[in-house]
């Protein structure tokens, strides 16, 4: 898929993700020439969609985990089904309103969860995890469903 | 007013760095399979086109006795929506260790490394995904492709001698297998000596004829029932089968495994019967199948 700026003749370029709500995927693209960005919103089942094929509109924002999509996409998993290894590099603090907002997403995924926030907040030079970072780490990001 | 009409490029002849790079996204889960796969000696496929030929209790019970026989053996169950693997290699449900090098297989029975469905679902849940309200069959197969790449891909199978994959039933469901797979160096497809699985394994045949498949050999399961008591042997179908399409396709029959009850009693609770009556005539023909996978002949499809 590619979009076109008429007037400059030229692909836009992706620019952003967000996740407004309602399963909506916006995805912000921009002329290199004029700079006019025009923005895709994809309904639920064309959002789904894409997410069913294991790729990111835009490209990747984080790198693959292990069983994205089955931990991601499974409605059924057991809770307990996985144990995840905290990543060797960096480590990071979660604050108490952070671990009980993090306790709100189901175990069968929440291993995953941690550790994608956990690299954000590394990579950033981020300290301490609080609900604010998570929610700038998930609009920059782009965590569909997480 | 004059109608104005544009003259377009076509997708390719606009030049892009293609920053979505969706197909990329596509190629490298393909290549993240590759490279998983790469350290495996031997891919060998279980299928069929039909359910219920004994299929999955063939595949645990080759897998343990290639172990046994001192092999690095790894067994995948393909079968998303009837997982039996685990419980037949007797692997225990404990929680899969998921590291940033994948998730570590769980081990069953003779030390062969498992990765099942069965193993992340809630106990006797059906597979179901997260979807919208409306229209969720729309993305069934597509999430059962992936999901079945990803539960290859992601597994730390580090080096093994042989893989097993077990396939699910359908031919639908093997064509689309065939397809992601890198290299397939056997296929094996079991049937048994009714009409109807005949003609459903017939068919089986010919897709995998159709998908760059080096070597194929045909398993004959349930072909006869020996008395306990007296040794007689009884064909379990009144029909050949099993002979008939190895003479119809020109494949050989690489095995012919004889019907015991104890074969399923064995296999339910989680010890395959090759280790439970390591004897028995069905583990000796598994012996000689195990025997004649380690010793590739020039077998073609």
């Amino acid at each position: 898929m590619k979009f076109l700026c008429i007037d400059c003749d030229e692909v836009m370029t992706f620019a952003e993700r967000e996740l407004p709500g309602d399963g909506t995927l916006a995805a912000v693209f921009a002329c290199p020439d004029c700079g006019r960005e025009m923005a895709m919103l994809t309904n639920p089942m064309e959002t789904r969609l894409v997410s069913s094929l294991g790729i990111q509109v835009g490209g990747r924002t984080v790198p693959d985990q292990p069983l994205e999509l089955v931990r991601s996409s499974v409605a059924t998993g057991d809770e307990q089904a996985f144990v995840d290894r905290p990543p060797s590099a960096g480590t990071v603090l979660w604050s108490e309103a952070a671990t009980q907002r993090l306790e709100g997403v189901p175990g069968f995924v929440r291993g995953m969860v941690k550790k994608i926030y956990g690299e954000y907040a590394v990579e950033r030079g981020i300290e301490e995890i609080t609900p604010e970072i998570m929610d700038r780490a998930r609009e920059d990001l782009g965590l569909e469903g997480m | 007013m004059t109608a104005h009409t544009r003259k377009f490029r076509t997708y390719h002849e606009v030049a892009d760095s293609d920053a979505e790079d969706i197909v990329g996204q596509i190629e490298a889960q393909r290549s993240k399979l590759a490279d998983r796969l790469a350290d495996i000696d031997r891919l060998v496929v279980v299928a069929s086109g039909k359910g219920g030929v004994g299929k999955s209790a063939i595949t645990a019970n080759l897998a343990a006795v290639l172990a046994e026989r001192g092999r690095r053996v790894g067994a995948f169950d393909a079968d998303l929506h009837g997982p039996s693997l685990a419980a037949m290699l007797g692997a225990k449900r404990t929680p899969l260790v998921v590291s940033e090098h994948g998730v570590e297989p769980a081990v069953g029975a003779a030390g062969v490394k498992l990765m099942s469905m069965d193993l992340v679902l809630s106990d006797g849940a059906p597979l179901e995904w997260r979807q919208p309200d409306v229209a969720g069959f729309v993305y069934q197969s597509t999430l059962d492709t992936g999901a079945v790449r990803e539960l290859m891909a992601d597994v730390v199978w580090d080096r093994l001698d042989f893989l097993l994959i077990d396939a699910p039933p359908g031919t639908d469901k093997l064509a689309r297998l065939l397809e992601l797979l890198p290299v397939i160096d056997t296929l094996l497809l079991v049937t048994t000596p009714s009409e109807a699985a005949r003609r459903a394994v017939g068919r089986a045949v010919q897709q995998a004829r159709g998908a760059d498949v080096s070597t194929i050999g045909l398993i004959a399961n349930m072909t006869v029932h020996e008395c306990p008591d007296c040794g007689r042997s009884e064909p379990m179908f009144e029909a050949d089968g099993a002979s008939r399409l190895a003479a119809e396709t020109g494949l050989e029959l690489w095995a012919e495994i004889p019907f015991e009850p104890r074969f399923a009693v064995a296999t339910d609770a989680g010890r395959p019967l090759v280790l439970e009556a390591p004897e028995s005539p069905a583990t000796r023909e598994l012996d000689r199948l195990a025997a004649r996978l380690e010793n590739p002949t020039s077998d073609t499809a």
